[in-house]
């Protein structure tokens, strides 16, 4: 396999993380180690098998519908970096990349 | 170069519980902002989702209902992503393991029935609501967040590319937001955006078997968006083919002032959303008997209903299922009868005369100034032949444009039909007068000259006589005279 430097750039834009050339081919040498170490899982026969989507054996845990007062709008927004009035504050959104 | 057109349509609806998907927080629209909020739906660290059974079987019964195979094994996955209106950075969703799969949908266009396949319907969480600061969007410095929407259960419809034109796309999304509203699982108010629309366009030659690039429309904000946001896409895809161009795989906005669809981001440089099981919730399985007790709470179908309005009221194949298809015609049609109007002539005139008026008026059904009770009146003052047909329209015009009682229009524009034999008989007798030659030849045995002297008499009374009785009256007239010669 290998990680090369374009690889960790693009995860490294995807995160919204920002290093120089230098850290890329650290991270890209120390990515490779921690793949090629869980590579070992690829030996193990999983032909047939169900894939586990969770470690945990549990099934179905869930709540009735029943509302609960949750934050005040004072604390709710007491840690914002920024606020206006009644609401949070963020930079204004450049590209239109909404989502639902 | 004749097209063909190839649609398919994600819809999303915000679903009707008390409290939101993984947080206990009201769901409420319209309080005031940032009240409905929590640590869990706020993203804070260390915070838990736990799952809403409410939202899982609402999300069944709409898979259920649009005949879907309900999953027995399914999970939640993290769609990661940086925007604002998403205070973890990812969204929880679904990813290869929808609640429902393989599902589909009959609608009707020019009478003809066609299947569309649902692909797939699954569970999400709502994102928060963004509020642009400043002047407008592009001048704004900054944007305002109400996270009371972020939490709340959403579902997400995904239709397969069978729609072939604009008319079919609509047909779809009036029947989808029926069964939707008929099982109870949404309000879906496209104009506060618990349900919202995304349609993929692209077209290729007819015949062809394969499809063209896509392009994929956002923004829409109702049914007739969609179907001028298709109409417009299709014909600009088609020009640009036309002049030798490439259809570009793209995000379009849909501008309904300007009515056109303009550029919003590439596609090519598609997201990569690194889903992966949500490590927070266990696994979800749903066996046999839940998925029973979830179907035997799903009502009336606008299949169904439409079977009944044939078998119950005798209506057409085509009336039926333009009615029991749209939510809102269905109600207005029930409350008419309930209101005492006959099935047929109610029918009739929501798919004529009232439709014609909703189209050219631009007024949704549900608003309209000439209600069920209104129509009924009317249809009723018909029955009876109080008026006429062409007073009933007449009547009808003004009741749409201005609301009110028919009866009383009625009465205030003296527009009843005479029903005074003595009064209508004094005005077959001056028609008669009138009109000499016409007379004579009905005398002389050309009986259709009747028919101008009824027209006659129709007109010397305005429309105001019941056909039926001038003709009788007319002939009685006639006849009598005939024997005194």
């Amino acid at each position: 396999m290998g990680i090369g430097r374009d690889e960790v750039m693009r995860i490294a834009e995807l995160a919204r993380l920002e290093f120089g050339e230098e850290d890329a081919a650290k991270y890209a040498k120390e990515l490779d180690l921690i793949l090629g170490y869980v590579a070992k899982l690829e030996e193990v026969g999983t032909e047939g098998k169900e894939a586990l989507t969770h470690a945990q054996e549990l099934v179905n845990v869930m709540r009735d519908d029943v509302p609960v007062e949750g934050l005040s709008q004072e604390q709710a927004l007491m840690n914002a970096p920024a606020r206006k009035g009644e609401f949070f504050l963020v930079p204004r959104i450049m590209d239109n990349s909404d989502e639902d | 170069m004749s097209w063909e057109t190839v649609i398919g349509i994600e819809v999303h609806v915000e679903l009707s519980t008390e409290s939101k998907v993984f947080c206990g927080c009201k769901t409420r629209f319209g309080a005031r902002p940032n009240t409905q909020v929590c640590p869990v739906c706020l993203g804070m660290p260390g915070v838990l989702p736990v799952l809403n059974r409410k939202a899982v079987e609402y999300c069944m019964k709409a898979a259920l209902a649009l005949n879907c195979e309900v999953s027995g094994r399914t999970k939640f996955d993290r769609k990661n992503y940086f925007y604002p209106d998403l205070p973890k950075a990812y969204q929880i969703s679904q990813y290869d393991m929808p609640i429902g799969k393989n599902g589909w949908m009959d609608v009707e266009v020019d009478g003809k029935a066609k299947r569309i396949g649902i692909r797939r319907v699954h569970l999400e969480e709502e994102t928060g609501k963004l509020v642009h600061a400043g002047d407008d969007i592009t001048s704004a410095e900054s944007s305002m967040i109400d996270f009371n929407r972020c939490g709340i259960p959403l579902i997400e419809i995904v239709s397969e590319a069978d729609m072939r034109s604009a008319d079919e796309a609509r047909a779809y999304l009036v029947k989808l937001r029926s069964i939707l509203l008929a099982i109870g699982v949404s309000d879906c108010k496209m104009e506060e955006g618990s349900m919202r629309c995304e349609a993929n366009v692209s077209i290729r030659p007819e015949g062809s078997t394969e499809f063209g690039a896509l392009t994929e429309m956002k923004n829409i904000a109702s049914f007739k968006a969609v179907y001028k946001a298709i109409e417009f896409e299709s014909k600009r895809q088609a020009k640009v083919l036309e002049s030798g161009g490439r259809v570009r795989r793209e995000t379009r906005h849909w501008d309904d002032l300007k009515s056109e669809t303009v550029f919003m981001r590439s596609k090519e440089q598609a997201h990569d959303y690194r889903y992966f099981p949500e490590p927070d919730l266990v696994p979800l399985e749903i066996d046999r008997a839940w998925t029973d007790r979830v179907k035997d709470t799903i009502p009336e179908l606008p299949d169904q209903r439409k079977a009944r309005y044939v078998a119950d009221y005798g209506l057409g194949q085509r009336e039926s299922s333009l009615i029991s298809d749209d939510m809102d015609l269905s109600t207005y049609f029930e409350k008419g009868i309930e209101a005492g109007a006959e099935a047929k002539a109610l029918a009739n005139w929501m798919t004529g005369e009232l439709a014609a008026a909703l189209n050219a008026s631009g007024t949704e059904i549900s608003s309209s100034k000439a209600g069920p009770a209104e129509m009924a009146e009317l249809l009723g003052m018909v029955a009876k032949n109080e008026i006429s047909g062409k007073t009933a329209k007449e009547v009808f015009a003004e009741v749409f444009a201005k609301g009110g009682s028919p009866r009383k229009m009625v009465e205030a524009m003296g527009l009843g039909q005479i029903s005074g034999e003595e009064e209508l008989r004094k005005a077959a007798v001056a028609v008669i007068d009138a009109n000499p030659g016409p007379s004579a030849d009905y005398i002389a045995g050309k009986e259709n000259a009747i028919m101008f002297l009824v027209g006659q008499l129709m007109k010397a009374t305005k429309g105001r006589a019941n056909p039926k009785m001038a003709n009788q009256l007319l002939k009685q007239e006639l006849d009598g005279r005939k024997k005194n010669l």
